[in-house]
């Protein structure tokens, strides 16, 4: 494992509907005891979810600039009505903090306006990110279905042009958003209709197949991988391959302990291996998942990676 | 009135000329790699192919567009940059594309080439429409089939472009170009490589008791009695069961085609432009039922006739149809 201090840690957007007291304690503890360096808030998944936390949002900001951290608002992944229209529209005329943009409509609004770009905008490659960066991208979180070659070519390109470039190497991956909910399909309902039942599920609704094996997670609007995505080994080459940060999504597990673990094995302070063992005691009954990085299944471990 | 243009799928260069006799405004196709989203085995055109292709189908006044409208993986651009160079070189009509970086390249490199904006970049407000119109000249907006027509109608007064929209096939649900679904089981992405549920990871398993399983690289994705009929095991079109459903449920959508045939005079009232029949893996006589059917119902509706649809749930997936999203709201 490379030793890099100067890797950053960040921690995404809540993807799940936790309540209003379970994230004011979540950010309270993140902003007091993680090793985290930057903090993505905000409703990426579904519009009708923000109000039950907007009013909570510039304390929270404080919060967690007050305990070092960068905040990045982060805009909706999937914009449709005029309420999400003007949400999006809202972010982008935003100057401080930094924005993140999921969705095109965020980035016309935007202009030439610095920015963020974010996991839900496609910047496979070096052509999108360097036209991106020429609209004013600072920064750009690569799509988490990426092979590692395309992962250091990208990176490569964004470094000559000065961007950051993020992957998220823990938790569920988004594999799927659509225009229906399946949480309120599942109910019975539908999406106008959902009386919030997502709540119910603080890390995805599971869903298994016919011969009860688990496959993927709903999360409203949103489909998710069953597995957890774990590229702690891969997190050197990485470094190595000019990637500056790295994303944990936060789960229904100890956030900070996981961004401990990783912190920690990052500054070579502890093994590769014994962070392996930490993050399989906090995230105990959940599969970790490297297959997208090595060019197979996603869902799959590889194995001979773990080992290095 | 709108000019109503059939856009018709061209799978091989047999199912384009069929496509081509029986009416089709335009046709759309690709090449035999990733550069488009229905990578399958034994479709789409070597570039000798779309050059014939273009000829015949010029031939008889029919546009041809190019579907280069997957992502290209950093490093691997430059296939997506040939398929262009290509395209152009063979005289298509219009480039349909996804990627930032690919509509820029074809924007500067090609701007006499038509470029329309593939449903795999998921632009479904006025302003993600304008961000593309606006930065590549995108003359032409392929809508997601999540939109209610008068959603559609809202959409037309606030853009500077044409729109398409899909009206017979595939009923994809799944927000097209952020799919990762069939990457996640089989390691073929649909966005990078162009595929979705490969035939080549699919296998249906027949248990002791007579049903039927389906699977995509291993896993069930829906279980059949011994009377139903085996759908093609799609994941998104699958039967799963939750903590609170221990019954197997369609947790996305029932196997289902789109079918907005009754629908054609709203949107052409609503402002769209042109009509997209889905299936490039389908067979001629698919293309050559639907096309026709479709080209008489346009015809008549544009000579101030009754529409008379042949009635096509015959070519449906499982018999059964739908009118989708664009019905009504309550779909979501």
């Amino acid at each position: 494992m490379a030793v890099n201090d100067m890797t950053n840690l960040t921690l995404g957007p809540i993807a799940y509907h936790w309540s209003t007291q379970t994230r004011r304690d979540f950010y309270a503890r993140v902003a007091d005891e993680a090793p985290i360096d930057e903090v993505y808030l905000g409703e990426v998944i579904c519009s009708k979810r923000a109000p039950f936390h907007e009013a909570d949002l510039p304390a929270t900001i404080e919060r967690l600039e007050r305990g070092g951290k960068t905040v990045i608002l982060s805009s909706l992944a999937e914009v449709m009505l005029r309420r999400e229209r003007k949400a999006t529209a809202d972010l982008a005329a935003m100057e401080a903090p930094e924005i993140e943009i999921n969705n095109a409509a965020g980035l016309f609004a935007r202009g030439k306006r610095p920015h963020r770009i974010g996991p839900f905008m496609n910047a496979y490659n070096e052509a999108t990110i360097a036209w991106m960066a020429g609209r004013g991208a600072t920064h750009v979180c690569l799509p988490t279905e990426m092979p590692a070659p395309a992962i250091a070519a990208a990176a490569a390109a964004a470094r000559e042009l000065g961007l950051g470039v993020e992957v998220q190497v823990f938790g569920r991956a988004s594999l799927a958003v659509s225009a229906r909910c399946y949480h309120a399909r599942a109910h019975g309902r539908t999406k106008d209709n959902c009386q919030f039942v997502c709540e119910e599920d603080a890390d995805g609704m599971p869903l298994r197949t016919t011969d009860d094996r688990p496959i993927l997670r709903v999360n409203g609007i949103q489909t998710q991988s069953e597995s957890y995505i774990g590229l702690l080994p891969e997190a050197g080459q990485m470094i190595v391959n000019d990637v500056t940060h790295f994303r944990l999504m936060p789960q229904a597990v100890d956030m900070v302990a996981v961004a401990t673990t990783f912190r920690n094995v990052l500054d070579g302070t502890h093994s590769l291996i014994d962070g392996e063992q930490a993050l399989r005691k906090l995230c105990d009954g959940i599969s970790f998942s490297n297959g997208f990085y090595h060019g197979q299944a996603g869902y799959r471990r590889i194995a001979a990676a773990a080992a290095n | 009135m709108s000019l109503a243009e059939l856009i018709c799928p061209a799978g091989t260069p047999a199912a384009l000329r069929t496509a081509v006799d029986a009416g089709a405004d335009a046709v759309y196709c690709g090449f035999q790699d990733a550069t488009n989203a229905r990578n399958f085995p034994g479709l789409n055109f070597t570039p000798d192919e779309l050059a014939a292709s273009v000829a015949y189908a010029h031939d008889k006044g029919t546009k041809v567009l190019l579907a280069l409208n997957t992502y290209p993986p950093a490093g691997k651009v430059d296939l997506w940059r040939q398929a262009a160079d290509t395209g152009a070189l063979l005289g298509v009509d219009a480039f349909i594309v996804a990627d930032m970086g690919v509509a820029d390249y074809i924007a500067r490199t090609h701007p006499g080439v038509r470029l329309h904006l593939s449903v795999q970049a998921a632009a479904s407000s006025p302003e993600a429409i304008r961000y593309y119109c606006e930065n590549f000249a995108v003359k032409r907006v392929v809508l997601p089939r999540i939109l209610t027509i008068p959603e559609i109608r809202e959409i037309r007064k606030e853009i500077p472009c044409e729109i398409e929209t899909f009206i017979f096939g595939n009923h994809g649900l799944m927000v097209e170009g952020r799919c990762s679904l069939t990457n996640y089981l089989t390691g073929q992405s649909t966005n990078m490589d162009g595929v979705c549920s490969p035939a080549s990871d699919v296998e249906y398993k027949r248990h002791t008791d007579d049903s039927m399983s389906s699977q995509l690289a291993g896993f069930t994705i829906d279980c059949f009695g011994a009377d139903e009929k085996a759908g093609y095991p799609t994941i998104c079109k699958g039967r799963y069961t939750a903590p609170h459903r221990s019954e197997p449920y369609y947790a996305f959508e029932v196997p289902i085609s789109l079918n907005l045939s009754r629908l054609l005079p709203d949107l052409i009232d609503a402002g769209v432009h042109a009509f997209k029949i889905e299936g490039r893996q389908r067979s001629k006589s698919y293309v050559r039922g639907v096309v026709s059917a479709f080209r008489q119902a346009v015809d008549d509706i544009r000579a101030g006739r009754e529409a008379n649809i042949a009635d096509l749930v015959a070519l449906t997936e499982g018999q059964k149809q739908t009118q989708g999203a664009f019905e009504t709201k309550k779909w979501r």
